[in-house]
């Protein structure tokens, strides 16, 4: 097997295979740590190397998310709802890498790769027609018993540690993602440890479709190698462990991390759930506030 | 321990007048009749609709904080108790509560708010007792909100289907409740009405020193009739609460109380199905800008730290005005201050009641000598009015620290006690800046004549609650909980309700 996307020297001329990098901060840098790790398809064979996030990339992944945080959620929901319509654009438009490399990521059919690539580019869709909506169904004014004008928005929550599914590799990724950042929070995302390379290209996606840079981080590499990092930092304001599906101890473990600040908390499902139904407002609502503004009614 | 805590007369008097307007306007005491009230000698715990002893025996006193007399024994559940407990809440559960239909829950809790209506004087006059607060505040604020709350969720009983969490949410099961003493009815209302309205059934632990208007609330659930467990109340101090926290067969946990300790509960809860909401503590800005109505602003800066004594975590503790017009503003809080009545809870013309327990005020005193020694030096200064507090019970003088910078302790750390921390600032983004600072999310004010500035600062603060040239409003239609360390999930409103469906 070769890398994704290319076949043997095609006419005597020599492939250029793809360095996999990390994604932070808008930028693609390696490892600070120099390390790599060999990245197989599902029957085990070589795919390429990929970066091995470290401690050091995960707090470099925060700080770029923090800054991006108040630009970001300041963009008006209109505008984040292009940007997330723009990001299923860029994608639909490299369509076939995108099923080749879910296709060698997950061992998949190639019919069973289109369609989570298909449904994912319609997820992305979906989420972009939230970002104007959520604020009117779960936000309000309420009717207090006095002379007050009350009313109740939601707003985002801040930086969210996502630990990506490990076995979905693009459209369970897109189904945690799109929600942190359609509301508004910006977020660094451990990807799946065995099949991260959809979500590599995928940062290639976020990078040219308007996505500012630092909204969304993607580290990859062995999740024990950043996931404690992101559960403790105090610069964390949230965490979704559904990732962890199948491994309660690690996700215990990072729960209790992630209360040393309160961090919001999204907890691993026992098994990785089926990624195909259309999703509920919980993977949004988990990672918003809710503000109640008062203001007296007099003349 | 009388004035100990007042800086020098020469500084009080200043800006005041050589006298206070309190000297002028002498009231003469008017206290409310204590004789509505039939205070126990001894209390068990609320288990299965009736009161029962606890399995080992012990019990512990609750007192008058403004007297220190002994009100009454009360017992302390072991973890025994909290199985009791906790069982008799799953059986109400599995046997009554979750079949009943929401229109006939709904009627309990319609119950429940008349006959807190019916019986408000009574709460009133037994949570000023027991707590320490005026009388004016528990009569107007505490019992008529909590009415309210039962009214509010009542009603949404047979409606849960609208309420926009699916056509047919399912209530968890058995809530474990802790609520702490500065407004014990009134959490009390806050945590079992949503409860019970979307079909759960509860187990309560009220705070140790504040537990005579939960088992009053006991009371009127047998009047109510309400079935035996849906609503148990066990009385103990923190081991009791951690009883409550960890039971294996409570499926929601909700707290409201200090950071530190709903950090220890964010701990205990992990990996395991609990579901759970905080409510925790604050520093909350109160932001005064150069075109506030200042009287008006004064009003809300007083109302927003010295309100309940300021045992409230949303309080108006950091006080952010506008350079230019900082001088003025202070000196008309002063004036302010010093007509503040402190004393006796059950006169109704007390403004400031008693601190509410010995250990509390030592925190309280604690952190106000740390506030002294860091303005040592500087510009700033430690000011009180002068006034006489009583010879026992536990009092601590309305105070303000002028001359405050981020750093200092007090204004970072939450006091909760009457205690305001003044800075400054020069420009709308500053003003922000400072009040974000802080690892507290809970609340914030504005105080603002521009509309445009009230709707951009409230944008840009990190706060659950906002209040715009008003402050310490509730009800519950209106959603109240924190950013940040202020702790998650909301209470009140149609937010109120989703902590406790699926």
């Amino acid at each position: 097997m070769t890398p994704i996307s290319s076949s043997e020297a095609r006419g005597g001329r020599l492939e250029v295979r793809k360095t996999y990098k990390l994604y932070i901060g808008g930028a693609f840098p390696r490892s600070e740590s120099g390390r790599s790790y060999v990245v197989n398809d599902a029957k085990g064979t070589f795919l390429a190397n990929a970066s091995a996030a470290s401690r050091k990339d995960a707090r470099d992944a925060v700080q770029a998310a923090r800054k991006a945080f108040p630009g970001w959620s300041a963009r008006t929901p209109y505008n984040r709802g292009q940007v997330l319509y723009r990001i299923a654009e860029v994608l639909e438009g490299r369509r076939a890498q995108f099923v080749d490399e879910v296709q060698r990521s997950e061992g998949s059919g190639k019919r069973a790769a289109e369609a989570a690539v298909d449904l994912s580019v319609d997820r992305l869709v979906w989420y972009a027609g939230w970002a104007d909506k959520i604020a009117q169904v779960v936000g309000g004014t309420n009717p207090v018993a006095g002379p007050y004008f009350n009313f109740s928005l939601p707003e985002p929550t801040g930086v969210v540690a996502v630990v990506a599914p490990q076995q979905s590799s693009l459209l369970g990724l897109v189904s945690v993602v799109a929600p942190v950042v359609v509301t508004g929070n910006t977020c660094v995302v451990a990807t799946s440890s065995a099949r991260p390379l959809p979500a590599i290209t995928l940062s290639e996606v976020l990078a040219t479709s308007d996505v500012p840079g630092g909204v969304v981080n993607v580290l990859t590499g062995a999740l024990a190698d950043t996931t404690p990092t992101l559960a403790s930092h105090m610069d964390v304001n949230a965490i979704d462990l559904t990732g962890l599906a199948g491994d309660p101890e690690t996700a215990t473990a990072l729960e209790v991390a992630a209360a040393e600040n309160l961090k919001r908390v999204r907890r691993a499902p026992a098994a990785e759930p089926d990624w195909t139904p259309e999703p509920g407002l919980e993977a949004m609502t988990t990672f918003l506030e809710t503000k109640t503004v008062w203001h007296p009614i007099g003349i | 321990m009388a004035n100990d805590d007042i800086s020098t007369p020469g500084t009080a008097a200043a800006g005041t007048g050589a006298t206070s307007p309190a000297a002028i306007f002498d009231y003469a005491p008017a206290p409310e009749s204590r004789a509505v009230v039939d205070i126990r000698s001894s209390y068990g715990l609320f288990i299965g609709g009736e009161f029962v002893d606890p399995a080992q025996g012990r019990s512990f006193k609750t007192i008058s904080p403004a007297t220190e007399e002994v009100l009454a024994e009360v017992a302390e559940a072991s973890e025994a108790d909290v199985d009791r407990a906790v069982a008799a809440a799953r059986r109400a559960y599995t046997r009554v509560w979750s079949k009943m239909s929401g229109r006939e829950r709904g009627k309990y809790l319609f119950r429940i708010a008349r006959i807190l209506q019916e019986r408000s004087r009574e709460l009133a006059v037994l949570e000023s007792i027991d707590n320490g607060k005026p009388i004016r505040e528990s009569r107007d604020v505490d019992v008529p909100l909590a009415a309210a709350h039962f009214f509010y969720y009542a009603g949404w009983a047979d409606k849960l289907g609208h309420a926009g969490f699916g056509d047919d949410p399912q209530p968890l099961g058995v809530a474990g409740q802790v609520i702490p003493w500065n407004f014990p009815l009134m959490m009390l209302a806050w945590k079992i009405a949503p409860a019970l309205a979307t079909g759960n059934t509860v187990v309560l632990k009220p705070a140790e020193t504040t537990p005579l208007t939960a088992l009053l609330f006991a009371e009127i659930c047998q009047q109510a009739d309400l079935p035996p467990g849906v609503v148990n109340i066990v009385t103990g101090a923190g081991d009791t609460g951690r009883a409550v926290v960890a039971h294996p067969d409570v499926d929601k946990v909700a707290f409201t109380g200090s950071t530190e300790v709903g950090r220890s509960i964010a701990k205990t809860v992990a990996g395991t199905e609990k579901r759970v909401t905080l409510e925790l503590g604050g520093k909350a800005a109160n932001i005064v800008f150069d075109d506030a109505p200042v009287d008006q602003a004064v009003e809300g800066i007083v109302n927003g730290i010295f309100f309940n004594q300021g045992h409230v975590c949303c309080a108006g503790s950091r006080l952010l005005v506008q350079e230019s017009i900082a001088e003025e503003l202070l000196e008309r809080l002063k004036r302010r201050m010093a007509t503040l009545r402190v004393g006796d809870p059950l006169d109704k013309n007390t403004d400031v009641g008693a601190i509410n327990s010995a250990e509390q005020l030592a925190k309280i005193r604690e952190l106000a000598d740390v506030g002294e020694t860091e303005l040592a030096g500087g510009p700033g200064e430690r000011w009180s009015p002068p006034c006489d507090l009583p010879g026992t019970g536990f009092w601590f003088p309305p105070t303000v620290f002028t001359g405050v910078t981020q750093a200092h302790r007090i204004a970072r750390e939450e006091i909760f006690g009457p205690v305001l921390s003044v800075l400054t600032f020069r420009t709308p983004a500053e003003a922000v800046e400072k009040a974000n600072n802080s690892p507290f999310g809970l609340s914030a004010g504005i105080w603002t004549d521009k509309g445009s500035r009230i709707l951009w600062v409230a944008n840009q603060l990190r706060a659950g609650v906002v209040w715009a040239n008003t402050f310490n409003k509730f009800d519950p239609t209106s959603p109240f909980g924190g950013y940040k360390e202020s702790g998650y999930g909301r209470e009140g409103g149609r937010h109120g309700l989703e902590g406790y469906i699926r």
